[in-house]
């Protein structure tokens, strides 16, 4: 099996002329399917641009890079559409739909598979919010959840479609310690069960802790890269469709 | 309704959940859009009840051909014309008869001080039958008294009670520009927006109540052609004895035509109705492309996180076509109701044929739908400012 994702002297700049601030230099960097990587750093390290180019979201300007084999220097609209429908995506923020359930906010990640991943949808999802301890608000609006309930739907949503690859911008920051222990169960889980490779920026220590892989940066540039023993989490992800 | 739409659309039916989901703002544009409709067909009703009221007379007709001044549009306007154009007509090959109608405007006092005006027609009793419905032609022999008249029984001001028991034995009098007439008959055409009605008299009765018109300059001259004639060629064959600049001829439909495209396009009142109608699709499609475009505001983030996901620009397109759609029709179905029933409140009070059909319906239906469908397309260009990786 090849990288998950693989760059190669990979460089982003904002703003132009004098106004010109680069803020990633020379990133070389490859990843296995099924491991999880966290990427730390302080503000302004470069963490989330990086995220933001490798999960198709942002356009690449300078060196090379490689997810789930497409090239994204030498990418159209429709290969962009078609990679980023098999990644999954948690942010910070949860931008769940305010007059949809938690069950169909999930759907939703599902939908835009077509008619063969929505057929009998209503089992994985409503498995899925069991994994992640929201079995019994499956049918609440997210305006009659807490902020740690809305994440967790959001997050059920990036990971209905069964993603090869999962980018995750602060995922546990609106949960207690037991919701971010079972969200990164689930993420260490998918990696050993599916081969599916979580890309994590978090400052959560706890995160940083179960992770297999921490890749620190600091102004724009890879300073560390340390591979870790995981405490094998238990239990089986089932029933996630497609 | 869920279910319903799912099917329809095949997926979550997104737009639908997210304009119910802010309840007071979803019956606001509905309240809006309904009104909209309501102004739309309203104006139209006018319209409508404009065209038809310009061409009741028209239907009381059995005239083939009308001949007129060169500059008549309509019924009433345009120069009169000489007499003998009867007798040139009449030397046609399959012109059957010819007669001269004299038209004009009379008003009469009633008795709450308000002026009730009435289209006047002076016309040759003798040959009534060959110009005029049965109903109307039927009083030709009772015209020929002095001073006597039939009145449109649909017309405006003049109470039921009035009419009650007219005939020959019972003739009710009417004053018309100061002249007591005695009415002893009536049949029904119709008002219309600038005459509460119609009566027929002879040309002598007509002559006593408009002194200052001429026997000599008709405003007309009705034409019957021979059974089996065609009309157009006798049109043209009238036409050619004539000077274009002195005389116009027409068939009945090309004249109905002209008057119904005058009033309804060319005249004031036209203009103003339609003016209104288009005022109510500005007003509708404004309010749908506020609302659309307030909705595409308010969810730009979840729209992003979708489009982050792999949702493609025509899922959004669909979302924000689907809540125009149901915007228009949830706003169509009270808005036309609305208007039905004010149809009926002017009908009963002016006597305007104001009568709600499904041809109009379905034009303002359609109507509705598309400029809420433009509005969404307009809204949903928003959608372009919604980047995914602004969310990171």
């Amino acid at each position: 099996m090849g990288q998950a994702i693989e760059s190669d002297g990979l460089n982003y700049a904002f703003g132009k002329g004098d106004a010109r601030a680069q803020v990633l230099f020379d990133i070389n960097l490859r990843i296995e399917p099924g491991e999880v990587v966290v990427l730390k750093g302080a503000s302004g390290s470069g963490k989330t641009t990086l995220l933001t180019i490798l999960a198709c979201l942002r356009a690449m300007q300078g060196g090379k890079a490689h997810v789930l084999g497409y090239d994204l220097s030498d990418i159209d609209d429709a290969a962009r559409i078609e990679v980023r429908r098999r990644l999954g995506f948690i942010f910070q923020a949860h931008n769940l739909h305010d007059a949809l359930t938690a069950m169909q906010n999930v759907r939703m990640g599902l939908e835009l598979h077509g008619r063969e991943a929505m057929r009998n949808w209503h089992d994985p999802v409503l498995h899925l919010l069991k994994v992640l301890g929201l079995d019994d608000r499956a049918t609440y609006k997210p305006r009659n959840l807490s902020g740690g309930q809305k994440q967790r739907v959001a997050i059920a949503r990036a990971l209905i479609a069964s993603p090869e690859l999962v980018f995750a911008d602060e995922p546990t920051a609106a949960l207690d310690a037991e919701s971010s222990r079972r969200v990164i169960e689930v993420l260490q889980r998918l990696g050993r069960e599916r081969g599916t490779t979580s890309v994590i920026v978090t400052h959560d220590q706890s995160v940083i802790n179960m992770a297999s892989r921490v890749l620190t940066l600091s102004h724009g540039c890879i300073v560390s890269d340390i591979s870790q023993t995981v405490p094998s989490a238990e239990g089986h992800l089932k029933g996630t469709a497609a | 309704m869920i279910w319903l739409l799912e099917r329809i659309f095949g997926r979550i039916p997104l737009g639908w959940l997210q304009l119910v989901n802010r309840k007071g703002r979803f019956v606001s544009a509905v309240i809006g859009v309904g009104f909209a409709v309501t102004l739309v067909l309203f104006q139209l009703g006018f319209i409508g009840a404009l065209s038809g009221s310009v061409t009741l007379p028209y239907q009381s007709m059995r005239a083939d051909i009308i001949l007129s001044g060169p500059d008549a549009r309509t019924l009433t306007d345009g120069t009169a014309i000489p007499r003998q154009r009867v007798y040139e007509a009449l030397s046609v090959p399959n012109v059957d008869s010819a007669s001269p109608i004299f038209i004009g405007t009379a008003r009469h006092e009633v008795p709450n001080g308000r002026d009730a005006s009435f289209r006047v027609f002076g016309v040759d009793p003798t040959t009534m039958a060959d110009f005029w419905s049965p109903e109307i032609a039927a009083f030709a022999p009772v015209l020929e008294i002095t001073r006597t008249g039939v009145i449109d029984r649909a017309s405006r001001s003049i109470p039921a009670e009035f009419l009650h028991n007219i005939g020959v034995g019972h003739p009710k009098l009417l004053d018309l520009n100061g002249i007591a007439t005695g009415l002893i008959g009536s049949f029904e055409i119709g008002a219309g927006f600038d005459a509460d009605g119609y009566i027929f008299v002879s040309l002598r009765t007509f002559f006593q109540i408009f002194p200052e018109q001429s026997n000599a300059t008709p405003a007309h001259v009705f034409v019957r052609i021979e059974e089996g004639a065609d009309v157009t060629t006798v049109a043209a064959q009238i036409a050619q004895q004539f000077d274009p600049k002195e005389t116009l001829t027409r068939t009945l439909e090309a004249a109905i035509e002209d008057e119904v495209r005058v009033q309804t396009v060319e005249a004031p009142i036209g203009i103003i109705f339609g003016f209104g109608a288009l005022m109510g699709v500005f007003v509708g499609s404004v309010i749908v492309y506020q609302v659309l475009s307030t909705e595409v505001t308010d969810h730009i983030k979840e729209y992003a996180t979708l489009k982050a996901v792999g949702y493609r620009n025509r899922f959004f397109s669909g979302v924000i076509l689907e809540q125009a759609a149901i915007l228009g029709l949830a706003g169509f179905v009270p808005g036309a109701l609305l208007a039905n029933m004010l149809y009926g409140m002017i009908s009963g009070a002016t006597g305007l044929p104001m009568v709600m059909d499904r041809d109009r319906l379905a034009f303002v239906l359609f109507g509705t739908l598309l400029a809420c469908g433009l509005s969404g397309l307009m809204a949903a260009r928003r959608l372009s400012s919604a980047q995914p990786a602004e969310l990171y």
